[in-house]
């Protein structure tokens, strides 16, 4: 009889405990700070676009907000549109894009695949301290040396050139990192079939990482986008069409939210939200064509 | 195709560090040979230098020479890029190009050497993959990404990519190490195969592989830790396996290292 009951007994104690109620109680207060947290992170983005979709879309809801500009429209008038500031909008990101993206991933190239010592590390140092600047030095400093030394009229062009001192510094850095995300294998893999370094890195590291560039690009234009410091000092301000970027005033959306905040009427009011709105989208399908782009371009494995 | 490499007097360095030492190595062709040793011995890091490989890493330099069949590649004239298009590699994880079909990736070789017409791609591809035992498998999937096969697949891709392009020697830099014992197999019947066309140099640390795919084996082996690798013997694998003319690669080879 004794044998059996020995057979009962585990012959070691129990190697797995139950969870203690101090590590209980640890695991409740962190769940929740970090849920709290979320919450705290959340509420200001919701609050903002609630506010700004309530406040703004009845003037979107009409066809002229996308068609006309507000030539001869009065202050107080519920008429007119922005297409000007949205072409102006346009017109300097991409002519900014169109010069910092070639000069940045051409930089990032360099620093990735040829720098080595000093030059390198001075224009590691140098993007460092360009993506440190605040929009405004910019602006001011392309003032300083477009307008005041050289000599040109204020232009939505002005404009685009602060954009590229302020867009260059992410594009070498967000190229850069994607670069470098390059395994070494492949551009051996690629030396070794005997394929020179230049076309190693057009045809296999660059495709490679180009999901990613495209996504830093996009992400990049998105934020200077809506960069106001350098439309403010840079260019003038119309209330009509301006299709040449080299010449005359040219409005942008940001331009024209600050120049409506001195219209006092419900008009103006309108004015401000639905271009605010407008700019939000803009950037949000911006940002919509980086993620396409990049899902697009990305590596495939099946 | 195949031809002799003969080494002479190689030094190999990282920056200051010397990680080889006085290496002096005929390489016969129509043959493979094994380099074994255990790992930092700087194997490795002599088959990078037979296709100037070793040079890519930044700081790293050669002293000494490399023929192939009485050419020098280290020569002052010589263009590195021509050298690996006659000395191929395959490395020890497989790495095919991630953004390429199978098909790009077995002919990447010739087109980004600008090779255009279509049929000679075509015929290029299918034998390479035939060669490398992997047509059968792939062949209904060839516009798939190269990504998407199994490791030994990918690794028997990386070898139809390295012979597309015809070399004359095929460097193996443990083309095994990352693959089951299946795939091991498969690899190790191509070598065999392959061995009827090229020069075939593998380094492998796994001794019943040197012992089963190859003709010569070079054993190295280091002084002490911080000292430089060295060529301790070479010989026919099967006096190598048994009949060893030094004790340390007897000692190496029957597991009493150390």
């Amino acid at each position: 009889m004794t044998t059996t009951t020995s057979l009962d007994r585990p012959a070691a104690p129990q190697p797995f405990q139950r969870v203690s109620g101090a590590r209980k109680l640890k695991d409740w207060v962190a769940t929740i700070l970090v849920g709290l947290a979320f919450v705290v992170a959340v509420i200001p983005l919701v609050w903002l676009l609630v506010t700004v979709i309530t406040s703004g879309y009845r003037a979107l809801m009409s066809s002229a907000w996308w068609t006309h500009s507000l030539k001869g429209v009065l202050p107080e008038e519920f008429a007119g549109g922005v297409y000007h500031a949205i072409i102006g909008s346009l017109l300097q990101s991409l002519v900014c894009a169109v010069i910092a993206v070639p000069v940045g991933v051409l930089a990032a190239i360099y620093l990735v695949e040829y720098g080595r010592g000093r030059v390198a590390r001075m224009t590691t140092f140098m993007v460092d301290i360009l993506s440190g600047v605040p929009s405004i030095v910019a602006a001011l400093f392309i003032f300083a040396l477009w307008i005041g030394t050289l000599g040109f009229q204020q232009s939505g062009f002005a404009v685009s050139l602060a954009l590229v001192l302020l867009m260059l510094p992410v594009v070498v850095r967000s190229t850069e990192e994607m670069l470098r995300l390059v395994p070494q294998e492949l551009r051996e893999a690629a030396y070794a079939l005997g394929v020179p370094k230049w076309k190693t890195i057009v045809r296999i590291v660059l495709p490679t990482a180009m999901s990613g560039i495209v996504t830093g690009v996009m992400l990049a234009l998105a934020r200077v986008m809506g960069e106001t410091a350098p439309v403010l000092v840079l260019v003038g301000y119309s209330r009509s069409m301006n299709f040449n970027i080299f010449n005359g005033n040219m409005t942008s959306l940001p331009l024209l939210i600050y120049s409506e905040l001195n219209n006092p009427t419900p008009a103006g009011q309108l004015r401000i939200w639905g271009a605010a709105l407008t700019l939000i989208i803009l950037v949000m399908s911006f940002n919509l064509v980086a993620v396409a782009l990049s899902r697009f371009s990305a590596i495939k494995t099946k | 195709m195949a031809k002799r490499i003969d080494i002479k007097g190689l030094n190999l360095y990282y920056g200051r560090f010397h990680a080889v030492d006085n290496v002096t190595l005929s390489i016969p062709p129509r043959n493979v040979t094994a380099f074994i040793g255990p790992s930092g011995c700087g194997k490795s890091t002599v088959l990078r230098s037979l296709n100037r490989m070793h040079e890519v890493i930044p700081g790293a330099t050669v002293d000494g020479k490399v023929l192939l069949d009485g050419e020098d590649i280290y020569d002052a004239g010589v263009d590195p890029v021509e050298v690996r298009r006659t000395i191929g590699m395959v490395f020890q994880r497989p790495n095919p190009f991630p953004t390429m079909s199978i098909r790009d990736n077995v002919v990447a070789g010739l087109k980004l050497a600008g090779v255009r017409s279509k049929s000679r791609l075509e015929e290029v591809c299918e034998r390479s993959l035939r060669g490398a035992n992997l047509w059968e498998e792939v062949k209904d999937r060839l516009d798939r990404p190269g990504g998407g096969l199994s490791g030994g697949q990918q690794q028997r891709l990386c070898i139809a990519r390295a012979i597309a392009v015809q070399p004359d020697v095929l460097l193996m830099d443990e083309p095994c190490s990352a693959l089951d014992p299946i795939s091991t197999l498969a690899i190790e019947d191509l070598i065999t195969e392959l061995k009827k066309d090229y020069t075939i140099v593998i380094v492998t640390h796994n001794m019943q592989q040197a012992a089963r795919v190859s003709d010569m084996t070079a054993f190295f082996n280091l002084s002490g830790v911080g000292r430089p690798g060295q060529l301790v013997e070479a010989d026919d694998t099967e006096k190598i396996f048994s009949n060893p003319g030094k004790k340390e690669t007897e000692d190496y080879i029957s597991g009493r290292f150390g």
